[in-house]
């Protein structure tokens, strides 16, 4: 007998359609939400309603229209042009990049400090668990605060001035005023480099996919390294012999109080990024350890009996199976990470709350748009990062077919 | 607290919790009310800034500043130490206004259109005219401001002294580094260790400033001031009468330098017969009624902090460390420019 033959029972429509709304409390229920969301929307309306109308007797301005108004100071680190005479829409960008370019290298060291740490951890070797083991409880134990003034104030303040500054080849220039290196600009052959990269590394790839095709299909394996080898470096390389050079080099030199020419990386940003990253790294490290931990010790030794080696075993067998369990507390600590940003103010690190929620705060005093504005920007910023991060997630749990 | 209108919109529920959610009071026209009973004034300051407010090893706080509040206190009290000082950075200073944590801030302020008319808040005079200044090391063998091309500047966020900088490297088409801090310790730190070549700030806070610097004589003020920094008390809007009272607080201790009424002659002028003096002293009608105060308002305050040059010599002037000349703050009959209204 076929499933078709079966007479489906009645559609009952009104009962569905009480079920999604009121779920099993009916009608009642969904009344009662309706009320709900009633109630929620005039509380909301009364509080901006009460806070329009309170700054509008105190004649405090209130509204956007500052954002259009002229900063008139100046950012010691911008992504985007940026001078005093641009607007207070163009400082919040300058900060929220600072912020993302801070929060994205950060994320980046503090996983690849983790995960070499996390490791480290669980390895035979004694030594070196050891030394992870002290670098994880120094770490974590200590408050985020304190290691960026450390950073700061100890590490890089102790570092000779500009005049006095260590230098290597006499291009690159270490000192309190940041690391200057020079400058790449571009050159006519620029483009055909960048071409012939481009081809280099598609065909790479295409390379690699009839690699994993051959060896999957037919068994065969090929060593594909020299021909990629080959490609990566030989197309850019006869670029440059027939175009000319992509890049010359503008080599800083010191004049006046600071380095004229290069490029610099001031060390407000360094001391920032150093401290966040092996500061979440810190706790990345017990999260991948938790996570191969949470394997089952079988599969280890089911990878050494098939006659791999233990770093091999660890990166096909182990780490893939330990991800999905990494991966949500992962999340948490980049969003930590993004957040904790906000202590760029202790040293002067000019990220989103000390340019924008700091400076132009005070100097148009609309304290509730400003804050409001930095809140929306740190929360999408966290439920991005957490949709990619659940993104990834999905993949991973597909490609491992559950 | 009263918070009449609110009420009328909202229930007393909502206003509850509205209060929590925005800490912006209703305009009330009763701060001198509020201050009597609460039997303090409550008054902003900066986190310690010698010769205008900065607490002494005992906890006390002195200061031209402080010795506003401490003249409003005693013109309310007949006590100058009725008065809770609130440190503020300059960041949170206007936002501690406007909430109704302080009654009045006294926080070395420039008063700038800008923030007379956006920030809901009124400046009542000027206690320190000030001008914006560099402060270098002697080192460095630098003799002028013009002379700072390429230069990194460490400067305090929330500040107009971050706003005149911008505008004067420009003006004078030179490139700079600006770092900017939260608080002045912060900032002066980093000078200190060489993060920056100059420090910028008011001139009277470079000279504050330098006596915490490790070795003072090492550094030098430049010559140029490259701004009008006029310092002032601020109130909220909305209450004329407070306004009034810290307004003539502040006039009270500039008239009495002029009408030579000292902290040690009080009693015997309070006795004169010179109608400019019995008017004052409240012999002669009732000045001191119409604001709002009592009849001896005046002699209140003279006999808390003294007149203003007394305040100033002990706080900034030549009986201080601070050793900063009166320049434009001495009497306007005497070459400056201060300048109060008649008390009459």
């Amino acid at each position: 007998m076929s499933i078709d033959d079966v007479r489906s029972p009645p559609p009952q429509y009104a009962l569905r359609l009480k079920r999604a709304l009121g779920g099993r409390a009916g009608w009642g229920g969904f009344a009662l939400q309706v009320v709900f969301v009633i109630a929620l929307a005039w509380i909301g309306y009364e509080i901006v309603a009460n806070a329009r109308a309170n700054l509008e007797t105190q004649r405090i301005t209130s509204g956007f229209g500052f954002l259009r108004n002229t900063a008139g100071f100046d950012v010691s680190q911008t992504l985007i042009p940026y001078s005093g005479s641009d607007t207070y829409t163009r400082v919040f960008f300058v900060g929220l990049l600072n912020t993302l370019l801070v929060s994205v290298i950060g994320i980046f060291f503090a996983t690849v400090i983790g995960f070499i740490v996390g490791l480290g951890r669980l390895s035979p070797n004694w030594l070196v668990s050891r030394v992870a083991g002290a670098y994880v409880e120094l770490v974590r134990n200590l408050p985020l605060l304190f290691q960026i003034l450390f950073w700061y104030l100890a590490v890089l303040a102790a570092l000779p001035g500009p005049r006095q500054s260590i230098s290597l080849f006499n291009s690159f220039f270490l000192s309190n005023r940041g690391l200057v290196i020079p400058r790449p600009l571009a050159e006519p052959g620029l483009d055909a480099f960048l071409i012939a990269l481009l081809v280099a590394v598609v065909a790479a790839l295409a390379l690699r996919y009839y690699a994993r095709r051959q060896l999957f299909q037919k068994g065969r394996a090929i060593d594909i390294w020299p021909y990629v080898l080959g490609l990566l470096v030989g197309l850019p390389l006869a670029s440059w012999l027939i175009f000319g050079g992509p890049l010359s080099f503008e080599v800083p030199v010191l004049k006046g109080f600071n380095f004229a020419g290069g490029t610099r990386v001031i060390p407000e940003f360094v001391a920032l990024t150093v401290a966040l990253s092996t500061y979440t790294a810190a706790f990345i490290a017990e999260v991948v350890r938790a996570g191969i931990l949470s394997v089952h010790k079988g599969q280890m030794e089911a990878g050494a009996s098939l006659g791999l080696s233990r770093g091999a075993t660890l990166r096909l067998i182990v780490v893939p199976q330990a991800l999905r369990v990494i991966l949500p507390p992962l999340t948490n600590q980049y969003l930590n990470l993004t957040k904790n940003s906000s202590l760029a103010v202790a040293i002067g690190y000019p990220d989103l709350v000390s340019v924008f929620a700091g400076t132009t705060l005070s100097q148009t005093g609309q304290a509730i748009e400003i804050i409001a504005i930095t809140m929306g920007v740190y929360l999408l910023l966290s439920l991005v990062t957490s949709a990619i991060m659940s993104l990834y997630g999905w993949r991973l749990s597909r490609s491992l077919g559950q | 607290m009263k918070r009449p209108f609110a009420m009328k919109r909202v229930p007393l529920l909502f206003t509850f919790a509205l209060a929590a959610v925005f800490s912006v009071q209703a305009a009330s026209a009763e701060t001198l009310k509020t201050v009597k009973d609460r039997g303090m004034l409550s008054c902003g300051v900066s986190q310690g800034l010698p010769g205008f407010s900065s607490p002494d090893d005992k906890g006390n706080w002195t200061g031209l500043d402080v010795d506003v509040c401490r003249a409003i206190a005693a013109a309310i009290f007949d006590d100058p130490t009725k008065v809770k000082f609130v440190p503020l950075s300059a960041k949170d200073r206007f936002t501690a206004l406007q909430s109704g944590e302080i009654d009045v801030l006294s926080r070395n302020t420039t008063w700038t259109l800008s923030r007379d008319t956006s920030l809901g808040a009124n400046f009542t005079g000027v206690t320190y005219y000030d001008g914006q200044g560099f402060l270098v090391k002697k080192s460095l063998k630098v003799n002028s401001a013009l002379e700072l091309n390429s230069a990194s500047v460490c400067v305090q966020t929330g500040t107009t002294t971050e706003q005149n900088l911008a505008d004067y490297f420009k003006g004078n088409n030179m490139k700079y580094e600006v770092i900017a801090f939260q608080s002045a310790d912060e900032t002066v730190k980093a000078y200190e260790s060489g993060r920056c070549d100059v420090f910028t700030s008011d001139v009277s806070q470079l000279y504050a400033e330098r006596l915490k610097l490790a070795n003072p004589a090492d550094h030098v003020v430049l010559p140029e001031v490259i701004s009008k920094e006029p310092l002032g008390p601020m109130v909220r809007h909305g209450d004329d009468q407070w306004f009034d009272i810290v307004k003539w607080t502040l006039f009270a201790m500039i008239d009495a330098e002029e009408l030579g009424v000292t902290q040690k002659n009080v009693d015997e002028m309070a006795k004169s017969d010179k109608p400019d003096l019995k008017r004052a002293f409240g012999t002669d009608g009732n000045l001191g009624e119409q604001l709002g105060l009592t009849k001896d308002w005046f002699s209140r305050i003279v006999k808390a902090v003294g007149n203003y040059g007394e305040s100033f010599d002990r706080n900034v002037g030549a009986g201080s460390k601070l050793q900063i000349a009166r320049g434009l703050n001495q009497l306007w009959n005497k070459g400056g420019i201060q300048y109060a209204p008649p008390i009459r």
